[in-house]
């Protein structure tokens, strides 16, 4: 039972996880009380991801213990977490749409006597945990691929209930809900609250916070910047205060000046897409950078992408140099002098198979060929260039992409654009699974491309990039371009700040 | 769950035996430099590097070299339990004829394969093609035609309904095993409406002569498969459309936001396969001097045996068109060991679904290595 000294569930203490060299945890601690909604704030990369996955058995930690009702435990894989009483619910909901509730909820643990299933005892017992979970109204036959996302939910978190669950570690569980299910859900969690079940509740939407929970922890790159403290003694500005501010301004070069009559290269006017963005305008000039910083989900990637043609535009239009790019065509987009790295780099970006210069080449191989026959001398040639341009490592254009690490994957992509004589160039998340190091390369790389003329376009999950490369920041935020301002006039609280009221209105 | 899940197939198609296009390397011969097959993603443990025998095999030259052995086992049970009869000319140009039909159409696989796609309809369009071009040169009285008005004719079928299957899968979306099923089905209906089931002869001499005719000795059935061979093989590793094939299957999405027209070039590939099956339409057509409807039953299969066992990942990618011959070689040697030795076909079928399987269990323990 609980322990009596400490009063706590969960205890983890200085808590380390490195992966590849990357340190995702430096010290982490969390403290749980039994019956509390413990949030944990962080920004994207800050290690709440990794912190779950400790604590759910996914990743064993390197250093640091994990004390559970007052005896230290190892775990060491999930199915140990839930006999301990941890279940975690990730954000990419974990059910299986072709099964009914009832089944999803026992999958793995199914009420069966001599391998038959018992379908109205499962069928009951999950009428009990949907009654308790207040979705009396779901039935348990119902197929889960036909319910909402919020349902879905109700579903994961039901099968977590029929477990005998202690502590539910919640993942961003409002970032696929509408306001009046994040209600809904906020009731969901009060009622596992009354029977004394923890819940950890991670997010980074501050007003949620103040709606839902008892004490807050945060944790800014991989170390814990408050432990445990209680929500009311916590103003909103002293917490963006510690999720923020990192001492990174030093790495991000200085800015060039962009000259200020410099014509507009890339012109995007009241660009929308159905649903997810609309009436988006701004306008690069050439050597200019231009930041969109936003949460995610808030339709940065996909601006991104639909002015790059990937998805089709459902009105707006998309110019570069002047010439109109028709809605929805990579193909001409490339031809046009546009090129992206995807956020996704690896599965959007490289042939991971295929060698350094393949990929380097990919967007321009029929320019180094003559009539459709490869000239691979030529390509190799090229590539090699850029490798020693952007120093590029391994040097060997033939080694396969798939061994570089994330900072030689992104240059890669940004050799292809430049092989390929892109003057706008569309970053989406340049930095995700760089090293810390290699960041600092990727920023003096973006600098010097747009000194060279380029027109660049970043998207960035972390504010203060955005903030230290571009020369114009667009805040956004549910899809709508809330503000566009200088860099220089706006620091990451201010930009926090416009968002949270943006989403709260 | 599902990013390990991402993680491990990306890591089926591993760096290390790559079909990376040409360069000055060998045909089918690239190993990669440096290339250590345990390649690490992102993950947190690297591979161990791993032991050089599993190096050499996971290489594509370890890969073709068990396709050589293989290849020469048979011969060998061949040599041992048929002597002499297996071991002459006669016979191995037997051999070669009866690969060379089954090997045109599988070179077409083999690229729409590693392209990520698959055609099953290649055995009816090529039994289509055949009904559609003798029915052509009867009507038009053949002997004012030229023969290869035939020819010309069954390789046009082929490729319309290799255009058909394209469209229908790049531009409709529908899964390639769905759309090329349907034609399967569709094109033998087709060509049994078209000959009212009855065989229909080719009545021009000059084509049935043409086809039948050698060069130094070598059947021109067999010429045709060498020439399909090395224009595939030229294709695939010397041209932007094989650099671009093997990119599509290797990365759809990423070859897309790259600027390459996936769906054009998709379709392009159906048209490939097509067009094989035309030329293999034309090959039946002189061997049997008939046209019918029942032409290439079950060729599909056979040809898809043939490519994955020869190496080519059924998932896209990789694969080449070495090893695609050498999996032609194989089965059509280990027909005529069977023919040899008096051997029930139904014995002969057990063995190939065993080696399929062997082939298939080797590729992925040697082809994914277990980084993580």
């Amino acid at each position: 039972m609980v322990n009596v000294d400490s009063g706590l569930l969960l205890d983890a203490r200085g808590l380390q996880k490195s992966f590849a060299g990357v340190r995702a945890l430096r010290d982490v601690s969390l403290e749980v009380r039994p019956g509390e909604v413990h949030c944990v704030l962080g920004q994207n990369g800050a290690g709440k991801s990794t912190l779950i996955k400790t604590l759910a058995g996914v990743h064993r930690p390197d250093a640091g213990e994990i004390v559970w009702l007052g005896e230290r435990v190892e775990i060491a894989d999930p199915q140990a977490a839930i006999e301990l009483g941890i279940a975690t619910m990730y954000q990419e909901l974990d059910v299986v749409d072709g099964l009914t509730v009832a089944e999803n909820i026992f999958l793995g643990h199914e009420l069966a006597t001599g391998g038959f299933t018992r379908r109205s005892e499962a069928a009951k017992q999950t009428r009990a945990l949907m009654e308790r979970l207040g979705h009396a109204s779901i039935s348990p036959h119902a197929e889960v691929g036909s319910l909402s996302a919020a349902n879905k939910q109700i579903v994961s978190m039901a099968r977590a209930l029929s477990h005998d669950i202690r502590l539910v570690i919640m993942d961003e569980p409002s970032a696929v809900l509408d306001s009046e299910e994040v209600k809904n859900l906020f009731g969901v969690v009060r009622e596992l609250t009354s029977e004394g079940i923890a819940v950890v509740y991670i997010t980074h939407r501050l007003e949620e916070i103040r709606q839902i929970g008892d004490r807050i922890t945060v944790i800014k790159d991989g170390r814990t910047m408050a432990s445990g403290v209680a929500l009311a003694d916590a103003p909103t500005s002293e917490l963006i205060k510690l999720m923020t501010g990192r001492e990174v301004a030093s790495v991000f070069p200085p800015p060039v000046p962009v000259p200020a009559d410099g014509e507009p290269v890339l012109e995007v006017e009241g660009l929308s897409l159905h649903g997810v963005f609309s009436d988006v305008s701004f306008r690069v000039r050439a050597g200019e950078i231009v930041g969109l910083a936003g949460l995610v989900g808030s339709g940065r990637s996909e601006i991104l992408e639909t002015v790059y043609g990937a998805r089709k535009a459902s009105s707006g239009t998309v110019s570069v140099s002047g010439k109109r790019l028709p809605r929805g065509s990579v193909t001409a987009a490339v031809r046009a002098g546009v090129g992206l790295s995807p956020e996704e780099r690896k599965s959007q970006g490289l042939v991971l198979s295929e060698s350094i210069f393949v990929n380097v080449t990919l967007s321009s191989m029929a320019r180094f060929a003559r009539g459709g026959w490869l000239n691979e001398r030529g390509e190799r040639a090229a590539a090699r260039e850029q490798i020693e341009a952007l120093d590029l490592r391994p040097s060997d254009p033939d080694r396969p992409a798939s061994t570089l690490s994330g900072g030689n994957q992104q240059k890669i992509l940004l050799a292809r654009w430049l092989v390929h004589g892109a003057g706008v160039l569309l970053l989406d998340e340049p930095t995700r699974g760089v090293d810390v190091g290699a960041r600092a390369e990727i920023y003096a790389l973006i600098r010097r491309l747009a000194a060279a003329g380029n027109a660049i376009v970043i998207v960035s999950s972390e504010i203060e990039e955005v903030l230290g490369l571009a020369d114009v920041v667009l805040v956004v935020s549910d899809g709508r371009i809330l503000a566009t301002l200088p860099a220089h006039d706006i620091d990451e609280h201010g930009v926090l700040e416009l968002v949270m009221k943006g989403t709260a209105a | 769950m599902s990013e390990q899940q991402n993680t491990r197939i990306g890591e089926a198609r591993t760096p290390g035996e790559s079909q990376t296009p040409g360069g000055p390397r060998t045909p089918g011969d690239h190993q990669t430099p440096g290339g250590s097959p345990g390649a690490r993603s992102s993950g947190a443990d690297t591979a161990a590097s791993p032991s050089l025998w599993r190096r050499i095999l996971s290489g594509s030259a370890g890969r073709n070299a068990g396709l050589v052995i293989a290849l020469l086992v048979i011969v060998i049970v061949g040599a041992v339990t048929a002597g002499d009869t297996f071991t002459s000319v006669p016979n191995v140009l037997t051999i070669l004829r009866q690969a060379s039909i089954i090997g045109v159409i599988s070179i077409g696989m083999t690229l729409v394969i590693i392209g990520g796609g698959i055609d099953l309809s290649v055995g009816s369009v090529m039994g289509l093609a055949s009904v559609v071009a003798t029915l052509a040169a009867i009507q038009d009285l053949a002997s004012s035609l030229h023969w290869s008005v035939i020819a010309v004719i069954a390789i046009a079928v082929g490729v319309a309904a290799g255009f058909v299957n394209g469209i229908v899968v790049a531009y409709g979306k529908v899964a390639a095993f769905m759309a090329t099923l349907a034609m399967l089905v569709a094109a033998r209906g087709l060509a049994e409406i078209l000959a009212n089931r009855r065989t229909l002869t080719v009545k021009s001499r000059d084509f049935v002569d043409a086809l039948n005719a050698d060069i130094l000795g070598v059947d021109i059935l067999i010429w045709i498969f060498i020439l399909v061979a090395v224009a595939g093989w030229l294709v695939l590793n010397r041209t932007t459309f094989g650099r671009r094939t093997v990119a599509i299957g290797g990365n759809r999405e990423a070859s897309r936001l790259a600027g390459i027209d996936v769906r054009r070039h998709t379709m392009y590939l159906y048209a490939i396969t097509g067009l094989t099956a035309g030329i293999a339409a034309v090959m039946i057509l002189g061997r049997t001097t008939a046209g019918t409807s029942t032409h290439g039953q079950l060729y599909e299969l056979d040809a898809i045996a043939a490519v994955v066992v020869g190496g080519t990942l059924l998932v896209g990618g990789r694969g080449t068109i070495t090893g695609t011959v050498f999996g032609v070689l194989i089965f059509a040697t280990l027909t005529n060991v069977f023919v040899q030795n008096d051997l029930l076909s139904s014995v002969q079928a057990v063995t190939k679904g065993v080696i399929i399987v062997v082939a298939v269990l080797l590729q992925q323990r040697f082809a994914a290595p277990t980084s993580r």
